[in-house]
């Protein structure tokens, strides 16, 4: 028995393992910073953008939740650090953005009870609702966050008392790359644990998950609470680095795009919300500049082809990529038996 | 307080028309239909034009929207809709998201980001007086041709034949597949003839709700509030849910003005936690 667990444990640890492919996209994307300094801006909206959707991943990849509402966590936490430092309770950045991700997780598991009942539609209605409350509640009390206009008169001290957010975004984005690959390396973590392993059977088939002994509910509450915490980092990500904060944080559109954008990058694995913000950034910069005003209009015909030519067949070209660079990968390093269990699966 | 029930009341019946198309596209095939909100902003625009610059009368520009959204919704149900049936909630959200989107920036296109107003007949303007209560003119009309298409729907869906094709698909499509009804044909025209309502409804509604390209984005979880509350088994539920809704929306904006749609979504999740099947829901419906 004990020789079985020991071979789960060590089979287990061998799928975790960063794989070449792994470190060699994260070099890639430290070395953004060298490589395109004119670009700060986009990259920085880009890499705030991928933690959102793996925050989204993490729910509707491994738990299956369809939600429209991720917006909620990501304005609540922009507000929170927003107005902490305006006021000056909390003048670390850092320490600033954790307790946001706090604040937003608090809401995420207070909420998570209304999600976890009810059909697909009875979940996107409830996340929707959310949001849109929290955004009403945002517009009322605008003597507090700004209301139409904004919150305005955010000063950020420089992070860690060194790094001051320069006008040209370099800090800034080298900031939201750290953060990002922290938080990336804590789902990873998560994911490739028993717990995320669990949440898989779940997604799969919950009344047999509840069958062999996993607390469905609490494992479903766990994960949209960390997702929620996940969402509320990127939204003070956003808050810190541009000074601001607005009503739109709380918009229908912003978590419609999320969605577009995980779907772009395939969900089930974690690179997906990477991947499909750094697409959907490009692909919204160059229609953009070819019609400014109308760009919403092909974003919605991606969305309707992608339905159309079914998201399977897309994730199937990525999983072709990946299988070669998983066959590259292998001479470099010994791997184990290609894993099933990427790419998106029908919910 | 009787005006806003009055003004309630026609907000209701409005609200009723928009949504009860997709009410039964909802019970009927399963369908999650976040677009349905185009096809009434299709109706308004339509009519806009048509009275507008063509200057046909008004009487006559209602049942061009509903005929010219129908014939829309039929060939969107033809040629697109069908391949999404029977695919995930998470495949159908995103394609008549997807479809939004592309409807709000075509509009803004064509027809520009500026508010249209439908030009109405100066015998519809202002309001009389009944027993102190403010009477608008336009509003009554609403009612009565709300109310009216309320009766035909519920005459429709419980005396004819196809009335009862449709009851026995939405009850059990596999059943009502088995005795030979074609599930398919009933869909497409239900589908058509919802999306004509909910143009009819954009038509009447343009001067109360207004009309703009965000037409679609902003009463999308008003129809589905009205579709998940009033539950997609009947119609007297989703009847009953959008009279509710509209008079607690007026109540609420005029009460509280500053809480603004605060009230309604608090409302709405209350009632989604106590009831998930919806609030006229008659038992638990396995789906």
């Amino acid at each position: 028995m004990s020789a079985r667990a020991d071979e789960v444990a060590r089979y287990l640890k061998r799928r975790a393992r960063w794989s070449p492919l792994e470190i060699a996209f994260w070099i890639f994307a430290f070395a953004t910073i060298w490589l395109f300094p004119g670009k700060y801006l986009i990259l920085k909206d880009t890499a705030i953008l991928a933690l959102f959707a793996l925050s989204l991943d993490l729910i509707l990849g491994y738990a299956g939740i369809i939600s429209l509402g991720q917006a909620a966590f990501f304005g609540l936490a922009g507000y929170f650090s927003g107005l902490v430092a305006k006021y000056g309770f909390i003048d670390e950045p850092v320490i600033a953005l954790v307790c946001s991700g706090v604040v937003a997780a608090g809401l995420g598991f207070v909420t998570s009870f209304l999600v976890l009942r009810g059909s697909d539609l009875t979940r996107l209605m409830v996340t929707l609702g959310v949001s849109l409350m929290l955004g009403e509640l945002a517009n009322r009390y605008s003597n507090i966050t700004g209301g139409a206009d904004g919150l305005q008169g955010v000063e950020i001290a420089p992070v860690l008392g060194l790094f001051r957010f320069d006008l040209f975004g370099h800090n800034g984005y080298v900031y939201c790359l750290i953060v990002l690959f922290i938080c990336f390396v804590i789902a990873r973590r998560i994911i490739y644990s028993p717990f995320g392993l669990s949440l898989r059977s779940i997604k799969g088939n919950n009344l047999r998950a509840a069958a062999i002994g996993i607390p469905v509910k609490w494992r479903l509450v766990a994960i949209y609470t960390v997702a929620a915490g996940f969402a509320g980092i990127a939204g003070a990500l956003l808050t810190q680095t541009t000074a601001f904060c607005s009503l739109d944080v709380f918009s229908f559109e912003r978590s419609a795009d999320l969605l577009l954008v995980l779907i772009i990058g395939g969900t089930g694995y974690l690179y997906g919300g990477l991947i499909g913000a750094v697409i959907y950034k490009f692909l919204q910069d160059w229609i953009a500049n070819l019609t400014p005003q109308y760009w919403q209009f092909w974003i919605g015909l991606v969305l309707v082809v992608i339905v159309l030519i079914g998201r399977e067949r897309m994730a199937g070209w990525i999983g072709a990529v990946r299988a070669f660079f998983n066959r590259l990968g292998a001479r470099f390093a010994p791997r184990l038996p290609a894993l099933g269990g990427a790419g998106s699966e029908g919910h | 307080m009787l005006t806003i029930l009055y003004d309630g009341i026609a907000y209701g019946m409005l609200l009723f028309v928009l949504a009860c198309g997709l009410s039964v596209t909802l019970g009927l095939m399963n369908f999650i239909n976040l677009a349905h909100g185009a096809f009434a902003m299709a109706g308004g625009y339509c009519t806009v034009i048509v009275v507008n610059r063509f200057g046909v009368p008004f009487a006559l520009g209602l049942p061009i929207a509903f005929l010219v959204t129908a014939l829309l919704g039929g060939i969107f149900e033809r040629t697109l809709y069908v391949h999404v049936y029977a695919r995930s909630h998470l495949d159908q959200v995103l394609f008549t998201i997807g479809l939004v989107f592309m409807a709000v920036a075509a509009v803004d296109y064509t027809m520009g980001s500026s508010q249209q107003f439908v030009q109405i007949p100066e015998a519809l303007q202002g309001q009389f007086e009944v027993a102190g209560v403010g009477i608008g003119k336009y509003r009554l009309l609403i009612i009565v041709i709300c109310g009216l298409l309320t009766v035909a729907l519920q005459l429709i869906l419980a005396k004819t034949r196809f009335g009862s094709r449709l009851r026995a698909a939405v009850d059990d499509q596999r059943v009502a597949r088995g005795l030979g009804i074609n599930v398919g044909v009933v869909f497409g025209i239900t589908f058509a003839f919802g999306s004509g309502l909910a143009g009819l409804g954009g038509a009447l509604g343009a001067e109360i709700l207004g009309l703009d390209p965000t037409f679609p984005l902003k009463y999308m979880i008003y129809f589905l509030i009205v579709v998940t509350v009033g539950g997609t088994s009947s119609i007297t539920g989703p009847f009953f849910a959008s009279i509710l809704l509209g008079i607690g929306d007026v109540a609420g904006k005029y009460y509280v003005p500053k809480l603004g749609a605060f009230v309604i979504y608090a409302i709405m999740i209350i009632v989604l936690i106590w009831r998930p099947q919806g609030l006229f829901a008659r038992g638990a419906v396995s789906r």
